[in-house]
């Protein structure tokens, strides 16, 4: 084992030299192949409207136009998307028969440029019939709603009832039970750069190309490949070396390519589309809106001995993989960083009209451990004790990892009680409630609040199965999944310098950066001399179902592969080294870039020379030695096993730890809210570079922050989305960023190769938990408790002007 | 988010300005700073045959002390303002204002006149322009006049300037010497339009107050002049009570309405509340 030089240094990152000075090459700046042409989509204004026909032909009469491809276009050519659940919904590329939300595509218009494609656009004339609309997913199940997919017969696209332990127990056995309901905001991530596609197809050959800016799940591969009919080594996906972020987003992109590749296909040009922001705001994708009810059983000391989750999460006007990840991609830290065993989940998962939703930053654990951190603080206040001491009474202790939870996750390490007194103590937790007991005293507002949050991160696609009946899953035609995997190559050249190959798609995580800094330790050499290559290519790079860069994965999958696939090269070297000194692999070892004796003087053989020598003379190699110096290593968790039958599951591979602690002054007169702390303290295992785990920290939290304070996709009873531009989806900006004080505990993962575990997802997952909780015990007095997001100002001064109302009559 | 297609002219004066709109009988825009425009434009909701471009008419941006008025062109950019001499010793409220519209780089393109002529009622300017009740000067095919706040702001987007008209001069008296004054606003995020704007200006002679300038920004379709609070400050002084009382009536006088950033209760709650901020903090009551 080499030592860690460049390990856990904060390393600059070698991506932003090209970045900050404008030479990335994204999607958008690929012309990959010659005389592109360009596409509108024609969008439907409908919430919810039967397609009657479509009508080309004064599109195709204009001048620069090549050609219209409509929904009916779209239904004869394609199959419809596989989903997640057994019930029959139909998601084709572009709507086929209804359209089911406002901006659904209907119809592709190509032409000369994007300019001509949208005067084209406006020309596509769509006979629709007008249906009900719905919205909300409550409204969306009650009897007489009208209902989006006639063939489902009511607008419940899923529905589980998981029962771990014996919940009705816990619940008879209770001193105390809280009771909330909860509502958590539809929201998405809104990066920089917009989705991007280019496809070609080349008839003679029967490829299609299709360059886009995906980010994985690599399922999408053959499930594009079935919708469109092509075999899977006949349809080859690219992706530029630069993402202008996707915080999960850009894993909806699906669809369109589908859509963008039939529309290559039928026109016989190559086609480049760049989706607007209009057109991102309106119909990408975002995390769903949910209504939750929760209810906790616990001692009157505050021990908890149970809990229910209710849960309707709505996912749009159709159910898109892969959803519904939204109600189980958590499923095995449901618990949180909690002891208590029993636990019941009813997850009705609801189609509306409003637009599809998909894996956004922290997937679905911002809306978990928002009820839950808000619901610790409510059996709190119920028994009488502080909220600190009810989290302390049902941590998970430190001698209990790896813990099993109750829903079949695999705790891999952790100190949580640790991390909290760190957090504590940052954020002077006693002196802030003394700062709190003054500023009551003078009639002000001020609030402190608590969130804890087991870090998820590698998904286990196994998860997604979750969904489905234990009885389904016991059919024998039924397959099982499970699986987190990632590829790395590293080769030597003749001169010594190092190229690192990797299958992963980075969208800002500065992969070529940790890498570099991995294989410079591993090697002895610096990171310099390394250089890494991360443009994916299904044809080319090593891949497998679960590839792909999501799921906070690279950081400890993506790492591991990395690691081992230099070790492999090590170990080869020293192999061939010891051949060449005429000495036993054993009587060697490789330090200091290069291979020397362990005892006795003998003259070392650099990587360099090593290199030279096994390129330029085979003869010189061992017996049975491959030659040439280049090993791949494919690293895959083991504990990533498929759903069991009492609907246990390992959902991710790691699991980091947050812990974190706010302090509000909420001005009772405008509403307005300001934070005056705010510490997270992390547990990611071994942190490979610190700079970058920050930035990814920072991001987490503002994100967390615009689902709390600012963001939402809004729509009206009609299905009309209200925030379809920047004016009215407010995303925060540096100028609404708080100060943030953040630390570390290091719990190395016994599972990946460098103890590494993942963090991009981080504090995106407990803001909104903890400025709840911190606005809540500012307005105690007013007897206001936060059960919905965001706190828009508005909203906000009614419950404080309702309460103020309250108290003076 | 391309624009529909059309006719780009690059406006040599304001004759010709004027000329060009004429020429377009209402189907052509002014382009000035942009700001608002090329996004609309984008988005198709504006669909002008022509966009008449006066940025490069010279004449069109200075700022002038004039006989106890400072006049600015049209086109003077909002970060010229905000480092206007001129305007800090003359306007200072102007100043202040600035510094809510938006951020860096729209300063640097927006413009007064066209921030004004935009008419947003959330936007800072119409409502300086209206505390201070400035005028603006209109270049039409008829020759040029001024326009009064209360008869040029009509609704939401709207003036009462015909398609032809050119604004080209905006008109503020300057403040006497040691009035206090202050922009309060409200808004969700640094840079936003805002919930509810409140422009405040007070003239004082001993206990007594001179002159009291108050509009609210957000509160209605138009920028509001609040001119019964005035009155009572006017009238009954500056003792807390009168600020009291100034800020209830202004609550009374706007007629906002509901968003999706807040509801017409909190935007006239809003008003009684950045009254009183605006008003204690323009008399220097307030510690900071």
């Amino acid at each position: 084992m080499s030592a860690t030089r460049w390990i856990g240094k904060s390393v600059a990152r070698v991506e932003d030299g090209r970045l900050l000075t404008g030479r990335g090459t994204f999607i958008d700046d690929h012309p990959p192949v010659a005389n592109l042409w360009h596409a509108a989509i024609v969008r439907s204004p409908h919430a919810h409207a039967r397609i009657r026909g479509w009508d080309a032909s004064a599109a195709l009469a204009m001048e620069g136009v090549v050609g219209v491809i409509t929904g009916s276009d779209v239904a004869k050519a394609c199959k419809p998307f596989g989903v997640g659940v057994t019930a029959p919904i139909h998601y084709y590329p572009a709507a086929t028969d209804k359209v089911r939300f406002v901006g659904e595509p209907v119809a592709v218009v190509v032409a000369r440029d994007r300019y001509l494609a949208e005067d084209a656009a406006e020309a596509v004339a769509v006979d629709y019939e007008p249906l009900p609309v719905v919205v909300d997913p409550e409204r969306a199940l009650e009897p007489g709603a009208p209902v989006l997919h006639e063939a489902v017969g009511s607008n419940l696209a899923g529905h589980r009832r998981l029962v771990y332990g014996d919940p009705d127990r816990a619940f008879a056995d209770a001193d105390v039970v809280v009771r909330e309901r909860f509502r958590f905001p539809k929201y998405g991530s809104t990066p920089i750069e917009t989705y991007g596609v280019i496809a070609r197809w080349d008839g003679l050959d029967g490829v299609l190309t299709i360059w886009s800016n995906f980010m994985g799940p690599f399922i999408m591969h053959p499930l594009v490949a079935r919708v469109l009919g092509l075999p899977e080594n006949r349809l080859r996906f690219i992706v530029p070396p630069d993402i202008g972020g996707s915080f999960g987003i850009k894993s909806s992109i699906y669809p369109y390519l589908a859509l963008i590749g039939l529309t290559a296909m039928k026109l016989g040009v190559p086609i480049k589309w760049i989706e607007d922001r209009r057109e991102h705001l309106l119909a990408s994708s975002s995390g769903t809106d949910r209504i939750a009810w929760r209810e906790v059983a616990a001692k009157k000391d505050g021990t908890i001995l149970g809990m229910r989750f209710k849960w309707y999460d709505n996912v749009g006007g159709y159910i898109r993989s892969p959803e519904p990840g939204c109600s189980f991609r958590p499923t095995g830290n449901f618990v949180g960083p909690y002891r208590f065993q029993n636990l019941e989940v009813d997850a009705s998962v609801v189609m509306t009209n409003k637009s599809l939703t998909g894996p956004n930053r922290g997937y679905a654990c911002g809306h978990l451990y928002f009820e839950t951190e808000r619901m610790m603080d409510l059996l709190a206040d119920r028994v009488g004790i502080d909220p600190v001491e009810v989290r302390r009474k049902n941590l998970i202790g430190a001698e209990s990892f790896p813990y099993r939870t109750p829903t079949g996750g695999l705790y891999d390490s952790g100190d949580y009680q640790a991390t909290f007194d760190k957090a504590l103590q940052a954020a002077g937790y006693e002196a802030l409630r003394r700062q709190q007991a003054e500023a009551r005293a003078a009639g002000r507002y001020f609030g402190i609040g608590l969130a804890l949050a087991v870090d998820p991160s590698v998904s286990n696609m196994g998860y997604v199965a979750t969904a489905l009946d234990p009885q389904f899953r016991a059919k024998p035609e039924y397959l099982p999944k499970s699986g987190a995997v990632d590829s790395a190559t590293v080769k030597i050249d003749p001169l010594g310098r190092v190229i690192a190959i990797l299958g992963t798609t980075p969208q800002g995580q500065g992969h070529q950066t940790i890498v570099s800094q991995i294989i410079a330790d591993e090697l002895g050499i610096e990171p310099r001399d390394v250089t890494v290559v991360d443009e994916m290519d299904t044809f080319t790079r090593v891949w497998s179902i679960s590839s792909g860069t999501y799921s906070s994965r690279f950081g400890s999958v993506g790492t591991s592969a990395t690691a081992l696939a230099a070790r492999k090269l090590k170990a080869k070297l020293v192999a061939y080294a010891a051949h060449l000194m005429g000495v036993t692999p054993g009587e060697v070892e490789f330090r200091d870039g290069g291979v020397h004796l362990v005892k006795g003087k003998g003259v070392p053989y650099s990587i360099k020379d090593l290199a030279g020598r096994a390129h330029w003379n085979t003869e010189s190699l061992p017996e049975g030695m491959e030659p040439a110096l280049s090993a791949t290593a494919v690293f895959g968790f083991t504990v990533a096993k498929a759903v069991d039958a009492e609907d246990r599951v390992n959902s991710s591979n790691t699991y980091g730890f947050i812990a974190e602690v706010m302090a509000v002054e909420v001005d009772p007169d405008t509403a307005a809210i300001t934070i005056v702390k705010y510490v997270t303290v992390h547990d990611a295992g071994t942190i490979i570079n610190p700079m970058i785990v920050e930035g990814q920290i920072y991001g987490g939290a503002l994100h967390g922050l615009g689902g709390a304070l600012y963001e939402e996709l809004a729509y009206d009873d009609d299905g009309q989305l209200l925030t379809g531009t920047f004016m009215d989806y407010l995303v925060p900006t540096a100028s609404e960023a708080p100060d943030i004080e953040i630390e570390h505990v290091v719990s190395p993962s016994p599972l990946t190769t460098l103890g590494s575990k993942g963090l991009g997802e981080s504090s995106s997952m407990t803001v909104p938990a903890v400025i709840a909780n911190a606005v809540s015990d500012a307005l105690r007095p007013l007897g206001i408790g936060i059960t919905e997001l965001p706190m828009t100002p508005s909203r906000l001064h009614a419950l404080i002007a309702a309460a103020r109302g309250k108290t003076r009559s | 988010m391309k624009p529909a297609r059309f006719e780009y002219h690059a406006a040599e004066s304001v004759e010709h300005a004027v000329e060009l709109l004429t020429r377009y009988g209402g189907d052509a825009k002014v382009l000035a700073g942009g700001q608002s425009l090329v996004p609309m434009l984008n988005f198709r909701l504006a669909r002008p045959a022509a966009l008449v471009d006066v940025n490069r008419i010279p004449p069109l941006a200075f700022i002038r002390e004039d006989n106890g008025t400072v006049a600015f062109g049209a086109m003077t950019r909002q970060r010229t303002i905000e480092f206007s001499p001129v305007v800090a010793r003359r306007l200072p409220l102007l100043r202040e204002a600035t510094r809510w519209v938006g951020h860096l780089p729209i300063r640097s393109r927006g413009t007064i006149g066209g921030s004004i002529a935009h008419a947003d009622p959330s936007a800072e300017y119409p409502a300086v322009l209206t505390a201070l009740d400035g005028e603006v000067v209109v270049q039409g095919p008829r020759g040029r006049r001024t326009v009064r706040p209360a008869a040029l702001f009509e609704t939401y987007l709207t003036t009462s300037l015909a398609p032809d008209d050119l604004l080209v001069e905006v008109r503020l008296p300057a403040m006497p010497a040691g009035a206090g004054y202050a922009f309060e606003e409200f808004a969700r995020r640094h840079g936003d339009f805002a919930i509810v704007g409140i422009a405040a200006m007070v003239a004082r002679e001993g206990g007594r107050c001179a002159a009291a300038r108050l509009a609210a920004a957000g509160a209605g379709p138009v920028p509001v002049r609040l001119r019964s609070a005035e009155e009572i400050l006017e009238r009954d002084g500056l003792g807390e009570a009168a600020l009291e009382a100034a800020a209830a009536r202004a609550a009374e006088l706007v007629q906002p309405d509901s968003d999706i950033h807040a509801s017409a209760e909190y935007r006239r709650h809003l008003t009684r509340v950045l009254t009183l901020r605006a008003l204690k903090r323009a008399l220097g009551v307030t510690k900071s």
